[in-house]
C-alpha cells in the first residue's frame, strides 16, 4: 500500500458538526491518523442531523456525519472530567496537530487554551476554529452557520442575481458556508505543521469564520474601502447575467470577448436583431443586456435541452455551462472520468457513494475509509495505545467518562 | 523577526485571473517567494477588468482587484510564444520548488512546460494545474467564468429563494477553487518534506465547489432526492431567516434552535400574543409554520436597527448577526479589531485597502509585506541575480520581445 501525503501526521479532533470535522477529515482522507473525540452516549451532534439512509434517524445512518468524518478513528471521552482531561493531555502529548471548535468562554473556562497545549507538547499545531475567533468585541457572540454567513457580506450581495433583489438577504446553501471554513482552516494548519516539522515549534491558529467568509466577498470590500463604492443590491445592472430556463432545466452563458458575442450569434443562426451596432462592444453589450439582448437570447435559449446547448455552445466557443442538479452531478460522466465519486463501505451504513475532492495527486492519491461508529476505536486507543486494560476501559466507561 | 512558515520555497507562478492567482497569492502572503510570469502578449485579465464587480481600469497597472489578489509576488516578463522564453521559464522552475499554472488543459504541454518535461529539469518539483473541469474528462475542454462554474458544480441550483431562478452566486467561487488549489500544494509540500517527492495536482476549480455542497450530494447519493434552492431555510431550525430592520436595506439574520433559545427569543420580544399560539407551541410546529411567523416577526424587527437586535438577541443567548454590506463590513468595530484589512503602499495606485490572510499565528505572524506586483518589475532581480544573466543579455532579450 502506498505512502499517503500526510501519513505522517497525527490529529486529535475535538469538533462538532461541519467546519471541524471537515478541517481534519481533509487530513485523514490523505493518510493522516485522525482520533476524532466525541462526548460519550450522544456523540457529534452531526449524527442527529441528516439525511439519513433509508430516512432513519439513527446515528450511526447521519449521511451528513459520514460524509464529513471519512477515514478517522472515533472514541468517546468527556474531556470536561479530571479524567477526561488527563487522557486527553496523554494524546496531545503524542500529537502533531489539534484541532478545536469550543466557544471560546466556555474553553477559557476549561482551561483549554493554547498556553496549557503548548505546556503538553511545545510542537503541537492547535488550531481553534469559532464563529468570530478568540477575541474581539463579537468573541462570545452565538452564530450558526446561517449567522456566519450573513455576518461574512456575501448573502446581502447575493439577491443581485436574482429576479427580484428587493427582499431579504440570502445565504448560500448546504453546508458550503461551513466547509470552506474548514477547508481554510486546513490550509493554515498544514501550512503550521510544515514550519513545526522544519523547525519543532508549534503554534496556535485562531480561525474566525467570519474571517474566512469575508475574505470570499474581499473584493467587494476592497472595492468600497478603495473606491468608496458601496454595492447596492438593488442597482441591478452592476451584473446582469442570469440563468436562463431552457427545456429541462437552466443554462448559464458569459459573453465577455467579442469573439465570444461571434460565435454566439453564429450558433443563434444569425439572427437580424443580433447585427445591431450597438452590441458590438462588451460595453453596448453590458448596457443593453437587460432589455434587448438577453430577452432575445432566453427566447432562443427556451427550445433546447441543457445538454445540447451545453456541448453545442461550447463546441462553438461559447462559456455556456448548464445549471447542475446532485443527480446532474452523480450522473456526470466527467465527474466519472475524474472519479470524483468514491464508494465506501461501512459497517451500518452499508456500501455509498460519497464526494471527494477536487485534486488528484499523481503519486499520493486520495483514499477514503468508512466514518467511525460511536467509540468504535476506544479499545485500539485505549488499551493499544495508551495501556489500560478491558477492566479498565469497562470501569471508566461506567462512570461516564467514555 | 520570526520566519514566515514558507520562507525559502520559490514558486514558478504561470497562473492567472482569480483561481489560479490568489492560490499562488496565499503562498506568497505566507512567506514564498512567488515569481509571476507574464507577458504583454497574454496581460492577466484582472489587470484590466473584473467581471464581476463589472468594472474595467485605465490601465494594467490600476487594478485593485489585481492588487488584491497578487499581494506580496514578484513579477518577470516572459513572452512564452518565443522558445528562448520558455528556456527562461524552464529555468526559473529549475531553481523553485513549486510551479503553478491554471492554462486550459494542454496549454503548457504545448509551450513545452508540461508536468513531464518539468520533471525532467526538477524531479522533485511540485506542480499544480488548475482549470475549470480538470486537466482529463469530456468537459476538459469547457471554458468559462466563475458564474458558469458555480453553475457546473450544483452550488447554483441550491442557492437563492425557493421560488426563484438559481443563483450564480458572486466571484467568491473563484477563491473558494483557490483556497482548494493552496491546500492541495501545501499538503504536497508536506508530502516532499517528508519523502523528497514532488508530484503533480491536477484540481478542478468546479469540484472545488461541489465538494463543499456535501449533504445536497449525500441526499441524492443516499436517497436519490434532489435539493433544490430553499432560501434562507434550515431542515428544522425556526425562526431561521433574514428579517427586514429600521432603516434603508437593513436585516439581521436570526436563528433559533433550541427550547432555551425560543423562549429568549419570545422574551425578547416582550412575548408578545402571537408567541403563545398553539401553531408555534413547538420546534415542529414552528417548522411548519414559518412562513406565517417570519411575517410576525418582521413587524418587530422593522422598529429597530439591525446592530440593535443583534445586540440585545446576543445578550439573551439568541444567534443574531446584521448582514452586512460591503461598506458596513468596513466600519464594523469586530472586523477592525481582527485586523484582518490592512493597507499597502502601491506604486501606481497609492494606499490600497487589502486583506491579510484570514487566520492568525501565534508564532509567525504574516503580515503583508508589499503590494501585487508591476508587470516585470523583478526582471532584473530573477534574470541577473538568480539566473546569472548579464545586463546586455537581458537587454537583448527585451529588444527580442522575448522578455516582453
Amino acid at each position: 500500500m502506498s505512502e499517503q501525503a500526510l501519513s505522517h501526521l497525527k490529529v486529535v479532533e475535538l469538533c462538532n458538526l461541519v467546519s471541524g470535522p471537515y478541517c481534519t477529515k481533509l487530513m485523514a482522507d490523505l493518510g493522516a491518523e485522525v482520533v476524532k473525540i466525541e462526548p460519550p452516549g450522544i456523540g457529534d451532534e452531526a449524527r442527529k442531523k441528516g439525511p439519513f439512509v433509508g430516512d432513519m434517524g439513527n446515528p450511526e445512518l447521519s449521511g451528513l456525519f459520514l460524509h464529513l468524518n471519512t477515514s478517522k478513528l472515533g472514541i468517546t471521552l468527556d474531556v470536561t472530567t479530571a479524567t477526561g482531561r488527563e487522557i486527553l493531555e496523554k494524546l496531545l502529548a503524542q500529537a502533531d496537530i489539534f484541532v478545536e471548535d469550543t466557544p471560546p468562554g466556555i474553553a477559557e473556562k476549561q482551561g483549554l487554551t493554547y498556553e496549557y497545549v503548548e505546556a503538553l507538547n511545545p510542537r503541537l499545531v492547535m488550531t481553534s476554529i469559532t464563529p468570530f475567533g478568540k477575541t474581539g468585541p463579537y468573541r462570545d457572540y452565538k452564530a450558526y452557520e446561517l449567522n456566519s454567513h450573513h455576518a461574512g457580506g456575501e448573502g446581502f450581495l447575493l439577491p443581485i442575481h436574482s429576479s427580484e433583489p428587493d427582499r431579504e438577504p440570502v445565504k448560500v446553501s448546504d453546508i458550503v458556508g461551513d466547509s470552506i471554513c474548514g477547508l481554510t482552516a486546513c490550509l493554515a494548519t498544514l501550512t503550521a505543521a510544515y514550519f513545526a516539522t522544519a523547525t519543532g515549534i508549534g503554534q496556535h491558529i485562531d480561525v474566525s469564520k467570519q474571517d474566512v467568509l469575508m475574505t470570499l466577498v474581499q473584493n467587494h470590500v476592497c472595492t468600497y474601502a478603495n473606491l468608496g463604492e458601496v454595492h447596492d443590491r438593488l442597482r441591478k445592472g452592476f451584473l446582469t447575467v442570469l440563468p436562463m430556463a431552457c427545456r429541462d432545466g437552466y443554462i448559464m452563458m458569459t459573453i465577455v470577448t467579442d469573439r465570444e458575442w461571434q460565435s454566439l450569434v453564429e450558433c443563434m443562426g444569425n439572427p437580424e436583431w443580433a447585427q445591431d451596432e450597438r452590441f458590438a462592444s462588451w460595453a453596448g453589450r453590458h448596457w443593453w443586456a437587460g432589455t434587448e439582448i438577453n430577452p432575445r437570447i432566453s427566447e432562443w435559449v427556451s427550445q433546447y435541452t441543457k445538454d445540447e446547448l451545453f456541448h453545442r455552445l461550447q463546441a462553438a466557443g461559447v462559456a455556456a455551462v448548464p445549471v447542475m442538479t446532485s443527480e446532474d452531478l452523480a450522473k456526470s460522466p466527467q465527474l466519472k472520468e475524474r472519479g470524483f465519486f468514491a464508494e465506501i463501505a461501512h459497517p451500518e451504513a452499508g456500501s455509498l457513494r460519497y464526494p471527494t475532492v477536487s485534486y488528484q495527486f499523481s503519486e499520493t492519491p486520495w483514499r477514503g475509509s468508512p466514518a467511525p461508529l460511536l467509540g468504535q476505536h476506544n479499545e485500539l486507543i485505549y488499551c493499544e495505545r495508551l495501556g489500560y486494560s478491558r477492566q479498565e476501559l469497562t470501569k471508566l466507561a461506567t462512570a461516564g467518562i467514555i | 523577526m520570526s520566519s514566515a512558515p514558507f520562507q525559502g520555497i520559490r514558486v514558478a507562478d504561470f497562473t492567472w485571473l482569480w483561481a489560479g492567482a490568489y492560490a499562488t497569492g496565499l503562498l506568497a502572503m505566507l512567506g514564498a517567494e512567488v515569481i509571476k510570469i507574464e507577458s504583454m502578449n497574454r496581460v492577466d485579465q484582472t489587470r484590466t477588468m473584473t467581471f464581476t464587480i463589472g468594472k474595467a481600469f485605465k490601465g494594467v497597472e490600476e487594478s485593485p482587484v489585481f492588487n488584491t489578489i497578487n499581494l506580496n509576488k514578484l513579477s518577470v516578463k516572459l513572452n512564452l510564444k518565443q522558445p528562448r522564453a520558455v528556456e527562461l521559464a524552464r529555468r526559473i522552475v529549475q531553481i523553485s520548488d513549486v510551479a503553478a499554472e491554471n492554462m486550459r488543459p494542454g496549454a503548457m504541454e504545448q509551450l513545452g512546460l508540461g508536468y513531464d518535461v518539468l520533471r525532467e529539469i526538477k524531479p522533485d518539483i511540485i506542480m499544480l494545474s488548475s482549470s475549470a473541469f480538470g486537466a482529463r474528462g469530456p468537459f476538459r475542454t469547457y471554458g468559462g467564468y466563475a458564474p458558469n462554474f458555480t453553475c457546473a458544480s450544483g452550488l447554483a441550483n441550491l442557492t437563492g429563494y425557493s421560488d426563484d431562478i438559481p443563483n450564480p452566486m458572486t466571484g467568491s467561487t473563484d477563491l473558494m477553487a483557490a483556497i482548494s488549489g493552496a491546500f492541495a500544494i501545501v499538503a504536497a509540500l508536506n508530502y516532499k518534506q517528508r519523502t523528497g517527492k514532488g508530484q503533480h495536482i491536477d484540481v478542478s476549480s468546479v469540484e472545488s465547489q461541489s465538494s463543499l455542497a456535501g449533504n445536497a450530494l449525500m441526499d441524492y447519493l443516499i436517497n436519490g432526492r434532489v435539493r433544490n434552492r430553499e432560501g434562507n431555510r434550515d431542515q428544522i431550525m425556526a425562526p431561521h431567516n433574514c428579517y427586514r430592520c429600521r432603516g434603508e436595506q437593513k436585516w439581521v439574520s436570526i436563528a433559533v434552535s433550541t427550547p432555551g433559545e425560543w423562549d429568549a427569543f419570545c422574551t425578547v420580544l416582550g412575548n408578545p400574543e402571537w408567541t403563545n399560539e398553539e401553531r408555534f407551541s413547538d420546534a415542529y410546529k414552528r417548522w411548519e409554520n414559518q412562513d406565517e411567523m417570519d411575517r410576525l416577526v418582521t413587524e418587530w424587527t422593522l422598529n429597530y436597527t439591525h446592530y440593535e437586535i443583534t445586540d440585545t438577541m446576543q445578550k439573551a443567548g439568541v444567534a443574531a448577526m446584521p448582514s452586512l454590506s460591503n461598506e458596513e463590513i468596513v466600519h464594523d468595530p469586530h472586523f477592525k479589531h481582527r485586523g484582518m484589512s490592512t493597507t499597502v503602499e502601491h506604486p501606481v495606485m497609492g494606499k490600497q485597502v487589502i486583506f491579510e490572510v484570514p487566520w492568525r499565528y501565534s508564532k509567525t505572524p504574516v503580515k503583508v509585506q508589499k503590494a501585487s506586483p508591476i508587470m516585470g518589475e523583478s526582471n532584473d532581480y530573477v534574470f541577473g541575480e538568480l539566473l546569472g544573466l548579464s545586463g546586455e543579455e537581458i537587454a537583448r532579450l527585451v529588444d527580442d520581445k522575448v522578455i516582453f
